[in-house]
Parts: structure tokens; C-alpha cells; sequence
């Protein structure tokens, strides 16, 4: 979907970018990852052409973005940040409806999409609708930024650090909406964050960036167990590296036949709970049910673990 | 309605009264006066003078207004950004400059009456306006823009869409500083045969006559509390959709 060709910027003899290329495919969420000053904001600028490369093209379905009305482009790319940069001057579906109206959309359609994205944001239309931005709550904001990225439909939605300013809890909620609106609308994501947490639990790839560089890209397996020499080692954390692991994993992959007691464990849940639960109730296996409730056979420390063990 | 509101129509109901009826009240004056001189202003009406006094002052307003907006809007754009030095003395020395003298210097390019008075507010309230257009225009958020960017907003449209609505709390109060400037400043205009207030003062003078000097200053000094207070309320009403009063409080 998005083709990065040997992206390069500099500015004032300074490189912020350097000579970067990658690709992401369609329907996938990409995280590009690194510290402060990195130059994944800069990167992710350039794919929507808020900033000019210095050198090299960004291809989006095969077209090169040069060859579009900036404008234009940007109507088509969903565009969040962090503090949601909402205006405080418009009421909630104001701001939603902002390029569906630059678009010249009828006012009914814009009515009913505006509607739409509030229920699906369960934000309800008749409380919300008619707020000022700073009638909300942070973790509202936000939503109404994402609403308002997605309200002409977009296929490609750019994301710089959206989760920056929120509390870890309400953080966490936010990231398991994107993921559901993402696997729902098959909308490709790329997505800025600092936060290596955020990439391993959002991430299908992700892109680590350090000092205009792009260091690896690559799945989140893969930044595990073979991670690039020093910067992305250091970044994924060495200590941290098992279980990492074991939370990319689902319990369905440690599945062992046989049969357990005690209270069992869904299939789709990740090894690194599984084990925290089979730690704090105390036990060496649990028995493992699908979906529809039915025992498929159960789950073992032994069995976690051998997941846990850095590969050969 | 608060007791400012209550107030501030008593003081509107007064003025109207005295400005239409002024010889009612002729016994709140008559002890400064002496010799049997009038106690009320009788070279002409009060209420004309009144509406003249107002209508220069607003001219000129809306003159500096539409110079001052422009003006902050131009060197704000990227294109104009460089001259933005330059104007700032500009509208520097208009305020600098005593009105006084602008009267002086141009009575002999456009002669006697309005146009000199017109002339000399125009360039006095220029500064306020111009300053706050600035700070508006500046203190919109980065971020607000950024999004406003990316979303596909064109120049024009950022600024009329974002820019400027989120300035005009912050322009508003320019305009009012400027407006009650100048209904003061405006008094002088009749040094130079403009009409207008400053008229009932100037003959109070000659003739030293306090009574005069005194209904000719209480009627400025009256409208210009009606105008800020209401301009204040425009203001109060523009920052209430920003969320300027309550969404301090929450962010």
C-alpha cells in the first residue's frame, strides 16, 4: 500500500531523515518506534507531505504522493495526533464533520457518518454531539480526534504518538478500540510512538528509528529474537525479552492434550497472562477452553516456558 | 443579570434621559453655575452632538479595524512575515504621535472639521488593534493548526476556519481599548470645529462655565462605560464558546 523509497531529510546540513525505505501492506498497523529526536514524526510527516522530503518518494498504491494535490492527499489520509489538536471553537460533530465538509458532502450524509462514528466510539450522539472539546474528558478527546481522523473514510490513517497524553488505563482502552476498528474497517495504520510497550502490543510490524535511521523492520517476533546489534537490543530489553515473547504468543500455540483441574483458561488469551495465572492461582496446569466454552485440553508452566526460550 | 447589568441600564436609562431632556435636570447643575450663566449646554443639542461625537469615533474604529485586522493578518502569512518589524513602528508612531499634533498638521492638508479629528483617532487606535491582532493570531495552538494541516485545510480556509475564530476573543478587546481610547481622545476634534462632545466642554471653558465642562465630560465618561461594558459582553460570549472560562479550569 505505502512504498517508502530512500526517503531522506535534511535541514540546515542537519539529516533528520536518512535515506529511509520500507513498505507496508495493506490492512496493517506499523509502528515506528523510537526515542525523542529519532526522526519517526518527520518520517511519518512525509508520507502525508506536511513536511517536503529533501530527497526520495513516498508511493501510495503505486502513485507518488508528489503527483497529488497536497490538499487533496490529505483528504484521503486520516491524520491524529497527540493532545488531539481538536478546535475548541467547534462543537464534537462540528469537528468530526471537518472533511467530510471540505469534501462538499451533503449535509444528511455528514449527519448520519458523524452519527455513526459517535456510536461506534460509544460516545452518545445526543449528549455529545452538540459538546465543546473542552467539555470532554482526555480519554473522550481523544476518541473524537480518532472520529474525526476516520469521518470521510479514509483507507490509510497516520497516528503521531495519539496515546501520548493519556493515563496508562484509559491508554490501554484506547489501544484495544484501535485494534478492534482496525481489524473492523481494515484500515491500514501507521502509527509514531516512543513507548516499546505500545509497539509490541499494537504493532503487526514495526520500524525502530534511532539517530535519522532506520535500525530493523521487522514483525515483533522477529525484533525479539533476532534483534539488530545494540540500539534495538537495548530498546526491546533484554530482560524483558521473555516475556514479550510469551505475550505475542496465545495459549492455543502451548495447547497440550490431556486434561487438568481448576478453573480453565480461554484459548485466545496470550502465554504471559496464562502463566500469571497459573502463578498467582498457585498450580503446574489448567485446563484450556475455546470460545464456546468447550475444554480443548490444557496448559502447563513446563509448556509456557519452552515458549519463553530464546530459539536455536 | 448580575448588579453590574442592573447597574449599567440605570446609568443607560440616566443618559438617555438627560441626553433627550436635559433642561429636567438643570437643578443638578445650577449650583456650578454663577453670574445666571445656563446651567444646560444651549448652543446646540445635546443628543445630535452626542450621535456625532459617536459616529466619529466608530468611523474611525471601523477604519483602524479593517487597517489593524489586515495589517496583523498580512504579517503573520509567511509572505509577510519580514515586514512585520517594519509595521510595528508604523503603527508605533501613530500611536506615539500626540493626536493634538496630528490635528495640527493636518487641518492645513484637509482643513477644518471632521477630517482632521477622523484622521487623528484613525491613527491613535490603530496600536491596540493591530498589538492584539498579533497576540491572537499567535497564541492560536500549534497543534489545532498542525491538525487543521493534515487534514487538508488550505491556507485561506485555516485562517478563516481556525485563525480567526480563535483570535477574535483576543481582537475584540483590541478594538474595545481603542474604542474607549478615542470617545476620550475625540473630545479634542472640537479644537478644530469637528462636532461632537468635546464641543460643551471647550464652551464650559471659555466661558468658565463648570456646569459645561462638567455634563460635556459625565457624557463621554458615561459612554464610555455603557460601550466596554457591552463590548466586554461580546468579548465574554466570543471566549465562552472557546471554552476559555470553564475549559481553563478543566484542562
Amino acid at each position: 500500500m505505502i512504498a517508502i523509497e530512500h526517503l531522506t531529510k535534511t535541514i540546515g546540513g542537519q539529516t533528520i531523515v536518512d535515506d529511509v525505505s520500507m513498505g507496508v501492506e495493506a490492512g496493517t498497523l506499523t509502528v515506528i518506534v523510537g526515542t525523542s529526536g529519532a526522526g519517526k514524526s518527520t518520517l511519518l510527516r512525509m508520507i502525508n507531505r506536511l513536511i517536503a522530503p529533501t530527497s526520495g518518494r513516498v508511493l501510495i498504491n503505486g502513485q507518488d504522493t508528489m503527483a497529488i494535490p497536497e490538499d487533496t492527499l490529505r483528504h484521503r489520509i486520516g491524520y491524529v495526533i497527540q493532545g488531539n489538536g481538536l478546535f475548541p471553537h467547534r462543537t464534537v460533530s462540528g469537528n468530526i464533520a471537518t472533511v467530510p465538509h471540505l469534501l462538499g458532502w451533503d449535509a444528511k450524509r455528514i449527519d448520519k457518518r458523524v452519527n455513526d462514528l459517535l456510536v461506534l466510539f460509544q460516545l452518545d450522539p445526543a449528549e455529545f454531539a452538540r459538546k465543546y472539546p473542552h467539555e470532554l474528558s482526555g480519554g473522550q478527546q481523544q476518541r473524537v480526534g480518532v472520529a474525526r481522523a476516520l469521518a470521510a473514510e479514509p483507507t490509510l490513517l497516520l497516528m503521531d504518538e495519539p496515546f501520548g497524553a493519556l493515563d496508562p488505563v484509559i491508554r490501554s482502552k484506547a489501544q484495544e478500540d484501535l485494534l478492534s476498528i482496525q481489524r473492523r474497517f481494515g484500515t491500514t495504520i501507521v502509527l509514531v510512538t516512543h513507548d516499546m510497550e505500545e509497539a509490541f502490543r499494537l504493532g503487526d510490524r514495526i520500524a525502530v528509528m534511532d539517530d535519522a535511521r532506520l535500525l530493523q523492520y521487522g514483525t515483533p517476533a522477529e525484533l525479539l529474537i533476532s534483534p539488530a546489534e545494540g540500539f534495538v537490543e537495548r530498546l526491546v530489553g533484554t530482560t524483558e525479552r521473555p516475556f514479550r515473547l510469551l505475550s505475542l504468543t496465545r495459549v492455543a500455540d502451548a495447547l497440550e492434550p490431556g486434561a487438568a483441574s481448576g478453573e480453565p483458561i480461554e484459548m485466545d488469551a496470550n502465554l504471559r497472562d496464562a502463566l500469571s495465572h497459573l502463578m498467582w492461582c498457585g498450580q503446574h496446569m489448567l485446563p484450556v477452553r475455546d470460545a464456546t466454552g468447550a475444554i480443548r485440553g490444557r496448559v502447563s508452566v513446563d509448556g509456557i516456558l519452552a515458549h519463553a526460550r530464546k530459539p536455536i | 443579570m448580575g448588579w453590574a447589568g442592573i447597574g449599567r441600564l440605570v446609568v443607560f436609562a440616566l443618559l438617555v434621559a438627560f441626553l433627550t431632556m436635559p433642561d429636567a435636570f438643570a437643578f443638578v447643575f445650577e449650583p456650578l453655575t454663577e453670574n445666571n450663566a445656563p446651567a444646560i449646554y444651549n448652543q446646540g443639542s445635546l443628543w445630535s452632538l452626542t450621535v456625532s461625537h459617536l459616529t466619529i469615533v466608530f468611523g474611525a474604529g471601523l477604519a483602524s479595524t479593517v487597517l489593524a485586522v489586515a495589517l496583523g493578518i498580512f504579517v503573520t502569512r509567511p509572505s509577510g512575515l519580514e515586514f512585520l518589524p517594519l509595521s510595528r513602528s508604523l503603527v508605533n508612531i501613530g500611536q506615539t504621535f500626540p493626536p493634538i499634533a496630528v490635528l495640527a498638521v493636518a487641518v492645513p492638508l484637509v482643513g477644518f472639521g471632521e477630517a482632521p479629528t477622523f484622521i487623528a483617532l484613525f491613527l491613535y487606535g490603530l496600536l491596540p488593534i493591530f498589538e492584539n491582532t498579533l497576540g491572537g493570531l499567535t497564541q492560536v495552538p500549534p497543534l489545532t493548526l498542525d491538525a487543521a494541516r493534515g487534514m487538508g485545510m488550505g491556507p485561506t480556509r485555516r485562517l478563516f476556519s481556525v485563525e480567526l475564530p480563535l483570535a477574535l476573543p483576543v481582537i475584540l478587546a483590541g478594538i474595545r481599548l481603542s474604542i474607549i481610547i478615542n470617545l476620550g481622545t475625540a473630545t479634542i476634534g472640537s479644537t478644530v470645529a469637528a462636532k461632537g462632545l468635546g464641543e460643551v466642554i471647550i464652551a464650559g471653558l471659555q466661558s468658565n462655565n463648570l456646569a459645561f465642562v462638567l455634563q460635556g465630560g459625565l457624557v463621554v465618561a458615561l459612554l464610555a462605560v455603557l460601550i466596554h461594558g457591552l463590548m466586554g459582553g461580546i468579548e465574554r460570549f466570543a471566549l465562552r464558546r472557546l471554552g476559555g472560562e470553564r475549559g481553563g479550569a478543566l484542562a
